[in-house]
């Protein structure tokens, strides 16, 4: 294990390296101009002009770039790392969060009041609610993602982030995906499957950011100074890798023309439906479930104080988890065209997911054993904890779910809708949450957040609209579902489907209460988190040992 | 062999990459590989046809406006459903669809069969401004598609790219594709070529305004069409190919 590596050669990010990336700005530039010129679509003439922009204010970034001081440590004790992209990533994860989980509010609220869609395309809830899913799932919990693997991978290995461009570019192309996805789905293109909306080029612009982010996690593993990878490492290793191999095969399209925004899929009907839930239930176990778990890895026993519960178990749920979870797509396709025994293997598949993601859940909540006193003090640790507590029972839902019977009535009715928030609002928000706390004092190296009552405010008042959002859709779902299959005494159906959509107004605007609550809870968040990087503290604020989470602390 | 050990993965990054790999891998090719090579995956059905260029760029327009986020298109095999909505839905009838419009929510409902069910005068309304004719609907009224003449410049190379993923259009169909999508919009026009190309086509002014072809529609031909095309009169669910 080498503990002192310097940088032989010196000089950091050589120039050769900075005039080669310089010379691809400007041919992506180009590439822009020329595309805005050739196409007969508007939206691809705008989106080229958007990569040209973006190309050039990298071309004015890259003419800025400091190469890192000559002799910076690399790895071992004295190492340096690289945090400002991960300050970066924090401030992009809260920004998109609020703007991703406001979407979803008009959306909910769409629903309530469809005069809320002002009969004008780009407002119409067919739009809004693609925008609404990518930019809480891609923007948000992507930009997060990402800061914390680049922060978690460079501490359990005391070692700096590969690249010194490579990093920035994976940051700034992300956005640059976000933007592009967001817009073009406002303006009417998209490839209409489910959470791979964006259409072929914007698929290809994330495929470039996805292999260099890849590489970076691995090029900073390689230089470890610590013998073992860290478990919380190997979450973000498969939830990176798998995502490549799902994004390829689910968006394999044949474009109409180079300068066309529009493609045609290459599957079609039943294959293209297995593939597409084989995609979608896997960007809910890798995205949002085996990258967060490796949040929880890292957050959880550094902000409880605690190691992991068990190291064998982490073993066990992990090879499980990951090995099971591919297996569950066909449960959103029962009693569909797809043949029978893919429904029955699906299923079968998704009731045994159960324990591994169980596991998960106990490894995280016993690492709490001997600190549980810490729930009291630490409203941090009560973000975490009570998202592992969603964790759990949403991924006890999700197999009741995935039964046939059980499907046959909750399959297409806002059960789904609610299931799907209890893990996304409960555990994806609040382990997320509870990440950003305790990396802005870190990184900003304070002495702790602004304040701890306001995290306290935004705890209960998102807890609470969870509450109202996911009781809602249980009940609305669930009723939605009976009255679909009612019969009256002569075996007629009873209810007509408009009788059911009137029946909903109350559950939706009840729902839409509860997200507005989260959303609050979110710009409590955002106000904290300015605060602190002002470095700011409120006063009259106790400021118990417990919680003091000090520049010691993060070094550790 | 020594015993394992599974340090040796968390030193290296590669094995354990590569073992990520091989475990993510198995999964994917057990449910979706087969579904490309057993013949029963598809039934054998008579009347299913290509779309049209006409119903294709309405169906681009569902796509566009995100209809499929609220509307699904698979009438499952429950009783309820096949009452409610028709013959469960067959995977032949979506074997031309790149990409799949089966859904996943019903804010409103199933459109698996929705062809014939209405008028297009009824459609028209309906897309115009849902609540005239649904108080309680809560769908976005959508004004601006009658309104709008339909972009058919991309159509023939829309045809061209379905054919190279599978959809089989002859290059008669390719040739004739904007011929065919103004046509259809035009019953008075030489529709001879068209009907002959994609039986049972329907073909009407369908949106009532006979001066220019507008998303409108195409978006009602694709509606008029879902659901209709195969023969369920010839359709055998115990025969030994359909057999899945």
């Amino acid at each position: 294990m080498t503990t002192n590596t310097q940088n032989p050669g010196s000089g950091g990010a050589k120039p050769p390296l900075q005039i080669a990336a310089m010379g691809l700005a400007v041919l992506a530039a180009l590439y822009g101009l020329a595309l805005a010129n050739a196409t007969t679509s508007s939206v691809m003439a705008f989106h080229g002009l958007v990569f040209t922009l973006a190309s050039v204010l990298a071309l004015w970034g890259l003419a800025r770039f400091k190469a890192r001081p000559q002799g910076t440590v690399l790895s071992g004790p004295g190492v340096v790392y690289n945090m400002d992209v991960v300050k970066y990533g924090t401030i992009a994860s809260v920004f998109w969060g609020v703007i991703g989980f406001s979407v979803g509010l008009l959306a909910a609220l769409q629903l309530a009041f469809p005069a809320l869609n002002f009969d004008v395309s780009f407002l119409s809830f067919g739009r809004i609610r693609p925008l609404h899913t990518s930019a809480v799932i891609f923007a948000f919990g992507g930009n997060v993602l990402i800061a914390t693997s680049f922060y978690v991978v460079q501490r359990t290995g005391r070692a700096r982030l590969a690249g010194d461009i490579a990093p920035w570019f994976v940051f700034w192309g992300y956005q640059l995906f976000i933007v592009l996805a967001a817009t073009g789905y406002v303006l009417g293109v998209t490839q209409s499957k489910e959470y791979a909306e964006p259409e072929w080029y914007v698929d290809l612009w994330l495929t470039i950011v996805w292999v260099t982010y890849l590489l970076i996690f691995l090029g900073t593993l390689w230089r470890r100074a610590e013998p073992h990878i860290y478990v919380a490492n190997w979450f973000y290793l498969a939830f990176i890798i798998t995502i490549a191999m799902l994004h390829l095969i689910n968006n394999a399209a044949v474009p109409l023309s180079w300068s066309s925004p529009h493609s045609v899929i290459m599957w079609s009907g039943v294959q293209d439906a297995m593939i597409q839930w084989w995609y979608g239930h896997n960007a809910v176990g890798f995205f949002l479930t085996a990258g967060f778990l490796g949040i929880m890895y890292y957050f959880v026993p550094k902000q409880a104080d605690r190691p992991i519960y068990s190291y064998r178990l982490s073993i066990v749920h992990f090879w499980s988890i990951i090995f099971l979870y591919i297996w569950a797509g066909p449960h959103h396709l029962h009693y569909t065209a797809l043949p029978d025994w893919a429904q029955t293997v699906g299923m079968a598949f998704s009731i045994m997911l159960w324990m591994p993601s169980w596991g998960g859940m106990i490894n995280g909540l016993m690492t709490l054993s001997g600190a549980w006193d810490k729930l009291r003090t630490d409203p941090v640790i009560r973000m975490l904890v009570v998202s592992i507590a969603f964790y759990g029972m949403s991924t006890f839902e999700g197999p009741v779910m995935s039964i046939k019977a059980v499907n046959s009535l909750s399959h297409y009715t806002d059960w789904t809708i609610g299931h799907v928030h209890s893990g996304a609002l409960g555990w994806v928000g609040f382990v997320s949450f509870g990440a950003i706390y305790c990396l802005v004092p870190w990184l900003w190296e304070r002495k702790r957040l602004y304040s701890l009552q306001l995290v306290s405010w935004h705890f209960w008042i998102a807890t609470a609209g969870i509450v109202f959002y996911i009781t809602s859709m249980w009940v609305a779902g669930i009723m939605q579902g009976l009255m679909w299959r009612a019969y009256d005494s002569l075996g007629f159906l009873e209810y007509s489907f408009v009788e059911t959509v009137e029946a909903m107004n109350p559950y939706y605007i009840i729902r839409a209460f509860g997200g507005g609550l989260f959303v609050a809870g979110s710009l409590i968040m955002a106000y904290n988190v300015w605060r602190t990087i002002r470095g700011d503290i409120r006063e009259g604020e106790p400021l118990p040992e417990s919680v003091t989470v000090s520049a010691a602390a993060a070094t550790a | 062999m020594a015993k394992f050990d599974h340090t040796r993965f968390e030193k290296s990054p590669f094995l354990f990459l590569i073992g990520i790999l091989l475990v993510v891998s198995i999964g994917g090719l057990v449910e979706i590989v087969p579904l490309f090579l057993i013949k029963s995956t598809i039934e054998k059905v008579d009347g299913m046809r290509p779309y049209t260029p006409l119903e294709l760029e309405g169906r681009q327009v569902y796509v566009r406006e995100g209809c499929y986020v609220c509307h699904s298109q698979m009438i499952r095999s429950l009783r309820s459903e096949v009452e409610r909505y028709g013959h469960y839905s067959l995977a032949a009838e979506s074997m031309y669809d790149h990409p799949f419009q089966w859904g996943s929510r019903r804010a409103g409902p199933d459109l698996a069969r929705v062809g014939g069910k209405y008028s297009d005068e009824w459609h028209a309304i309906h897309l115009g401004n849902p609540r005239e004719v649904v108080p309680e609907s809560i769908m976005p009224g959508y004004p601006f598609l009658g309104k709008k003449a339909l972009d058919t410049r991309e159509i023939t190379a829309r045809l061209k790219a379905s054919r190279i993923v599978g959809v089989p259009y002859s290059d008669e169909m390719v040739a004739a594709a904007l011929d065919d999508l103004a046509a259809q919009a035009n019953p008075d026009s030489d529709t001879e070529g068209l009907e002959a190309r994609y039986p049972g086509v329907i073909m009407r002014d369908f949106d009532g305004n006979p001066d220019v072809v507008t998303e409108l529609d195409a978006l009602i031909a694709y509606l008029q069409m879902l659901g209709t095309l195969v023969d369920f009169d010839l359709y055998r669910a115990d025969e030994d190919g359909n057999n899945r």
